[in-house]
């Protein structure tokens, strides 16, 4: 575009001709050729970029136990990918996808990272979904210099000149849904339940000051399960002891379908008990069931029933790609923007290299997400909305409620 | 000093079975691979002591522990213990509400560090505790089971326990030990950089030696009395009893022995890679471990090597070209190694080398030629 101003200057001061500028204009548009942008030029750091391809890596897991997660991620990824090539790539440039198992072992993200970064020598990664697979990998990108776009949700406490975070961190996951659930549901007692890891507890972390400092609310009970625990039983128990106004739920991967289960079991249902959690979506209802989680609420930033004109377009060309039964959930549609992203920070850049795409990067806005409107922050995360979904029997959530633009502080003062 | 060679190498046929082994680390591999692939190495490499613990432990000793990881973790979380502190001065750490502890702690609303973990600020007594720790552990556990003679399949079942237990309390106890995540972001030893390329290459030559050096003192301790007593031992526990030895402490012996192995390969694992996680600690990495083992060949040191490069390999291999099916694979390869050769690839080098070897090649040419000189009379 930069090319495209200059070009258009020059014409004005020549000849003042803006008719030749528009059709100029209009071809530029249409089509970048890679004789634009010489590979000498655009590419000064030795990545694998030729005169008609680009090398991009996808590292996460598509085998164990994360990968019933981790799978929708790939999908975007690859449905955004192609998208971009059938519009001609990028600088000219097809992208070409390298894909890695990172095998759901943390180590096993480093080791691939470090293949793609220093054999394959990539552009971009796309990848990574727990917070612990990306502490694995995230010392290889900032020695290697690799550029890495991570889309899951996360506790924030983060930032990295080599990553962009096209999830949400936790304060913009969190406030606004407990600010939501305390007005409407005129809450005061809260339940903080969650899986026993970095995130949950950071989130819980967050949750429990803003509910203490800012809300006049109490927090009655804070219980971890182990990962892939499946014994509610006790914190049932305590809970029905309890009778808190709400319970706020991190609780995930298997785990989930046992405790929704259990809840039922006992009685608690939406009908006596109001729930919000901040790691259900679309994907994680596919194995809980519909039935089991109606009326609960889930704080995201994404809900496959969101209804605009990206999101439309979005959805149907998911499920052209992947199959009618296929579902989107939050991070899924993080993921989509990864390459998105990486495309306009390497046309601002008018280069591959990372240095220069990551300076580019911060302050763009893209308009096509399927989420809405989103803008890269200075700080590397993305200012975004919070939605509130309430669980329908299909599985699919009805948006109650969608906040302002939301921005990202993975560092918030007075919450650590 | 010849009896000891002789000891330390196993022999002439050790000697050249060593040999090569070096060569092949030392020499061929360097040569041969770039920078990313001989990390890799290094790392099967750090996997390799493991599998070593495990011939003396299992192969030779007849015991079978499948919580082996936990030595190999502790070993390696002392290490990664030293390696955070140095990385957490107060100045890169300024940020946080408490500077100057491991940023993990941070998050965990702990102000002050821990008092298990001022002994890591000093290196001396870090070395120190990578081979003390996991040696007390084993120790103890020795103690608890040889003792009261509970062995065979209870004690696997026991260790495997074990193993679960510090790996949940490794995950429980996150601000003491960073949880899931591990200990991860470590930069420097003693100032020295550890992510360079030539402290890479540094740390590999070190990590190989190391190895050689553990197989000898292997081959040391299998080929003196106390090795023969560890085979009797396996082969007819009763009567080295009756004979008047006490069974349990050469078992608790050779116990400590692997734990520490085991620990060493741990701690060169974190100097290479710059973390460690509970994943290394836990059942599947210690089941893992034994897989090495068998496929290497439970009774040769150098056979186990060899199957830990081989396993990981292919899982690399394998991974890289199929992401998506690349388990199945494995499960293949280790299907075929039950059944076509239970004594992993030393028993399928034992039992087709001497076919090949020179003296044999030389008397079947004498048959041969034998025959035809008669066959033309």
């Amino acid at each position: 575009m930069r090319n495209l101003n200059q070009y258009c200057k020059l014409t004005k001061g020549f000849a003042g001709l803006p008719i030749a500028c528009a059709i100029a204009g209009l071809m530029t548009m249409s089509q970048v050729f890679a004789g634009d942008f010489p590979t000498a030029a655009v590419n000064t750091t030795g990545l694998a970029v030729t005169d008609s391809t680009v090398k991009v890596g996808i590292l996460h897991s598509a085998t164990g136990t994360m990968a019933i997660s981790e799978t929708g991620s790939i999908q975007a990824e690859k449905l955004a990918i192609a998208q971009i090539n059938e519009l001609g790539g990028i600088l000219g440039r097809k992208i070409e996808v390298i894909q890695e198992d990172g095998a759901s072992d943390w180590p096993t993200f480093a080791e691939k990272s470090k293949k793609l970064l220093e054999n394959d020598k990539v552009a971009a990664v796309f990848g990574c979904w727990t917070s612990a697979s990306r502490k694995a990998a995230l010392p290889v990108f900032e020695k290697d210099n690799g550029l890495l776009f991570y889309p899951t949700f996360y506790e924030g406490l983060e930032q990295s000149k080599n990553v962009f975070y096209t999830g949400q961190e936790a304060t913009q996951q969190i406030l606004a849904g407990l600010d939501w659930i305390a007005k409407e549901k005129k809450a005061k007692t809260y339940y903080l339940i969650g899986s026993d890891y970095i995130w949950p507890r950071t989130s819980m972390k967050i949750a429990r000051k803003h509910i203490e400092q800012h809300l006049g609310g109490k927090v009655v009970g804070e219980e971890y399960i182990a990962l892939g625990d499946t014994q509610f039983g006790s914190v049932i128990n305590k809970i029905k002891l309890k009778k808190p106004d709400v319970i706020y739920a991190a609780v995930v991967g298997g785990s989930n379908v046992a405790w929704f289960k259990q809840l039922n079991a006992a009685g608690l249902n939406a009908k006596k008990q109001t729930m919000l959690t901040i790691s259900v979506t679309e994907d994680e209802v596919l194995g809980i069931g519909g039935e089991n989680l109606e009326g609960f609420y889930s704080a995201m930033k994404y809900f496959q029933s969101l209804k605009n004109v990206n999101n439309d377009k979005f959805v149907a060309e998911f499920k052209k790609a992947y199959g009618e039964a296929s579902v989107i959930g939050d991070v899924t549609q993080a993921a989509y923007l990864g390459p998105w992203l990486w495309k306009a920070a390497v046309e601002r850049a008018g280069s591959f290299d990372v240095d220069k795409a990551v300076v580019a990067l911060p302050g763009y806005e893209l308009t096509s997400a399927p989420e809405g409107y989103v803008k890269v922050d200075p700080n590397h995360h993305l200012l975004s909305k919070l939605r509130i979904g309430k669980w329908l029997k299909n599985g699919q959530a009805e948006v109650v409620y969608e906040s302002g633009l939301l921005q990202p502080d993975p560092f918030p003062k007075g919450y650590q | 000093m010849n009896a000891l060679s002789e000891k330390l190498l196993g022999g002439k046929q050790g000697a050249i079975h060593l040999a090569i082994l070096a060569v092949l680390l030392l020499v061929i591999l360097p040569l041969c691979l770039d920078l990313f692939r001989l990390g890799l190495v290094g790392k099967y490499v750090t996997y390799a002591f493991v599998a070593i613990s495990l011939v003396l432990l299992w192969g030779n000793g007849g015991v079978l522990s499948l919580g082996q990881g936990m030595f190999f973790g502790l070993g390696g979380y002392c290490m990664a213990m030293f390696l955070k502190l140095e990385a957490s001065d107060p100045i890169s750490t300024k940020i946080q509400t408490t500077p100057g502890i491991p940023d993990f702690m941070d998050w965990n609303q702990i102000v002050a560090l821990p008092w298990f973990w001022e002994p890591f600020k000093s290196l001396p007594l870090t070395l120190l505790l990578v081979l003390g720790v996991p040696v007390l552990l084993a120790f103890i556990i020795g103690m608890a089971m040889f003792t009261r003679r509970v062995g065979g399949v209870y004690f696997s079942i026991i260790t495997q326990a074990i193993a679960l237990i510090l790996s949940i309390l490794i995950v429980g106890q996150q601000g003491y030990t960073g949880g899931v995540n591990g200990i991860t972001d470590l930069k420097t030893l003693s100032g020295w950089d550890i992510r360079t390329d030539s402290a890479k290459y540094w740390l590999y030559f070190v990590n190989a030696s190391l190895l050689i050096l553990c197989i000898m003192l292997s081959r040391f301790i299998l080929t003196s009395k106390f090795g023969m007593l560890l085979l009797a031992m396996r082969d007819k526990e009763e009567r080295v009893r009756f004979s008047g030895y006490d069974v349990a402490s050469f078992k608790i012996f050779i116990f400590c022995v692997a734990a520490m192995i085991s620990a060493v390969g741990g701690a060169m694992f974190t100097l290479q890679i710059g973390f460690m996680s509970p994943s290394f600690v836990g059942i599947v990495p210690s089941i893992e471990m034994v897989i090495f083992a068998a496929v290497g060949g439970r009774m040769s040191l150098i056979g186990a090597v060899y199957g830990t490069l081989l396993v990981n390999f292919g899982k690399t291999m394998f991974s890289e070209t199929y992401p998506e099916l690349w388990l199945f694979l494995m499960g293949g390869l280790f299907i075929a190694v039950v059944m076509f050769f239970p004594e992993g690839l030393a028993g399928l080098y034992e039992k087709y080398a001497p076919y090949f070897s020179i003296t044999s090649l030389h008397t079947r040419w004498l048959k041969k030629v034998q025959k035809v000189s008669g066959e033309s009379q």
